[in-house]
C-alpha cells in the first residue's frame, strides 16, 4: 500500500511493481456486472422514470448550454461537484483539463470543441481544473525538451506556457505550491488557446459564448470561477496577456 | 444569448449542494480521496450532455477515472497522434492500477451519425471528422455485414460495433494486453440506450 500511496502523491512516474506488491487479481467479473446493473436500475426507477417526460424529450434532441472541460481524476467529476443533471453540460475529461492551440492540429478535445460550439452551440465554456492534479504534476517534474515514449509526457506539454510562467513567476515557492499555482496559471492557458479556434474567438467576440475558468480544491472543499474578459485580453501578444473579470470563490 | 439562465448561479447551486449534501455529510470519505484516488474503474464514455456515467451508474467521487469524448472512442495506440487517449490510459492503468476498463456506447450518439453523413460534400468539420473517421472501420464492417441497414437501425449497429473495436484497439496498449493477461486488469464493453431506458453489457475482455 505504500508504494500505491507513493505514486499517487507524486503523480506521474512510471510505477515499478515491486516484488513485494501483489497485484489485485479479478476473481469474478459477476460483481463488477451486479454492482453496475444495480446502479443502473436504481438509476432508472428514481431518475429517469421519475422524470420520463425530461428524459424522452432529450432523447430527440440535446441542448446543453455549457462545454465543461475537466480532468479525468475520479474525484472531480462535473456532474458531482457541480450538479450537471442529463442534458445540461457537453463534457471533455482528459488528463489535467487542457486544450491544445489551434496549430496543434486535429485530436479528441478540439473535436469536441468544435461539435459543441459550432453544432450545439453552447453559450459557455468552463475549462475545471483542481488541486492535487497528477497531470500538472507531471508537466511540473519532466525536463523541457525531453523526448519521451511516456504518453503523459507528450500530453501534458500542452500546457508548457503555464509551465514557463509558473517557473518566471513562482520559482521561490516549494513545488508543491508551484504545482498549485501553475494548476491555474495552466486553466488560463487553456481559456487563451480557446480563442485560437477562430470559431470560438468568432462567438466570443459577439458576446453569443463566454469563457469561464473554474478551480475546484478538494481539500478544503471551495471553488474559485473567474470569466476571461475578452475586451480586455489580447492573447497575440508575447506573453498571452488576458484579464479576467466576475472573479467568486465559493466556500 | 438567452437572458433567463444564469450560467455561474447555475453552478454555483450545483457546488453549494454538492457541499452541503454530499462532502460535509462524509468528511472522512473526502479527506481520504484528497490524500489518493483509488479508482477501480477506467471509464470511456460520450461527451454527449445525456451519457454521464456519473448519473446513470450513480457514481461518487473517487470510483471512475473518467475518459469523455466525441462517440467514447479508443484509437489504436498512437503517441504521435492520439497522446491524449494514451495519457489517460497510461496513468489509469500504469499509476493508479485500475482493475476495470468500461467503454459505454450510447443510442442517437452525434458523433456516429456524422460519421455516417460522410463524405460531405457540402460541410467539413475538420476536427470532428478527423476524430470520428477513428470509427471508420466499424462502420465499413457494419455496413458490409448488413447492406440492408440504414437509418436508426443502422447508427445503433455502428454505435455498437465501435465499442467492439474500442475494446480490441485498447489491446493495442501495451501495458493493457500484460493487465488482461495478469489477470489483474479486465475490459467491459457497455451500451445506454436512453430511448428505451436500458443499459447492456455487450462484451467482455479477461485473461
Amino acid at each position: 500500500m505504500a508504494l500505491r500511496l507513493q505514486a499517487s502523491t507524486e503523480g506521474v512516474a512510471l510505477v515499478q511493481e515491486t516484488t513485494e506488491t501483489t497485484p489485485k487479481l479479478i476473481n469474478d467479473s459477476s460483481d463488477s456486472f451486479t454492482e453496475m446493473k444495480n446502479r443502473f436500475l436504481s438509476f432508472k426507477k428514481h431518475k429517469y422514470l421519475e422524470n420520463l417526460e425530461r428524459y424522452q424529450e432529450l432523447a430527440q434532441a440535446q441542448a446543453p448550454k455549457f462545454l465543461v472541460i475537466s480532468c479525468a481524476d475520479s474525484r472531480v467529476c462535473p456532474s458531482y461537484i457541480l450538479g450537471f443533471q442529463p442534458g445540461e453540460a457537453f463534457v471533455v475529461r482528459n488528463v489535467a483539463n487542457l486544450v491544445p492551440p489551434f496549430e496543434n492540429g486535429p485530436c479528441e478535445t478540439n473535436a469536441a470543441l468544435e461539435f459543441s460550439v459550432t453544432t450545439l452551440e453552447v453559450e459557455n465554456i468552463l475549462v475545471t481544473g483542481h488541486s492535487c492534479c497528477g497531470g500538472i504534476r507531471a508537466l511540473m517534474s519532466m525536463e523541457d525538451e525531453e523526448n519521451s515514449s511516456s504518453f503523459i509526457k507528450n500530453w501534458v506539454v500542452v500546457g508548457k506556457a503555464a509551465k514557463s510562467s509558473t517557473k518566471a513567476t513562482a520559482s521561490n515557492l516549494s513545488f508543491d505550491q508551484q504545482c498549485k499555482h501553475c494548476e491555474k496559471e495552466s486553466i488560463n492557458n487553456s481559456l487563451l488557446n480557446l480563442l485560437t479556434y477562430p470559431w470560438v474567438e468568432e462567438r466570443v467576440a459577439k458576446g453569443l459564448l463566454s469563457l469561464h475558468g473554474g478551480y475546484y480544491n478538494f481539500v478544503d472543499c471551495t471553488y474559485e470561477k473567474w470569466t476571461l474578459d475578452y475586451q480586455k485580453s489580447n492573447p497575440k501578444q508575447e506573453t498571452g496577456g488576458y484579464a479576467i473579470k466576475n472573479r467568486e470563490f465559493w466556500s | 444569448m438567452s437572458t433567463t439562465f444564469d450560467p455561474i448561479q447555475r453552478i454555483n447551486d450545483g457546488f453549494e449542494q454538492f457541499k452541503i449534501n454530499e462532502f460535509n455529510k462524509d468528511p472522512d470519505y473526502y479527506r481520504q480521496l484528497a490524500q489518493k484516488q483509488q479508482p477501480k474503474f477506467l471509464m470511456f464514455a460520450c461527451s454527449d450532455s445525456r451519457v454521464s456515467p456519473t448519473n446513470i451508474l450513480n457514481l461518487r467521487p473517487g470510483e471512475a477515472f473518467m475518459a469523455r469524448n466525441i462517440a467514447n472512442l479508443v484509437p489504436v495506440s498512437n503517441k504521435e497522434r492520439y497522446s491524449d487517449i494514451g495519457a489517460i490510459i497510461e496513468y489509469a492503468v500504469e499509476t493508479l492500477n485500475v482493475e476495470v476498463i468500461l467503454v459505454i456506447g450510447h443510442s442517437r450518439c452525434g458523433g456516429i451519425e456524422r460519421l455516417l453523413a460522410l463524405p460531405d460534400d457540402e460541410t467539413s468539420y475538420d476536427f470532428l471528422d478527423d476524430w470520428v473517421s477513428v470509427a471508420e472501420p466499424a462502420k465499413q464492417r457494419v455496413i458490409a455485414e448488413n447492406p440492408d441497414a440504414s437509418g436508426e437501425e443502422l447508427q445503433t449497429l455502428v454505435e455498437k460495433a465501435s465499442v467492439l473495436d474500442s475494446l480490441k484497439n485498447l489491446l493495442s496498449y501495451p501495458y493493457v494486453q500484460s493487465g488482461i493477461e495478469a489477470n489483474t486488469l479486465q475490459l467491459l464493453g457497455g451500451y445506454y440506450d436512453f430511448v428505451r431506458g436500458n443499459f447492456q453489457i455487450l462484451e467482455t475482455v479477461t485473461v
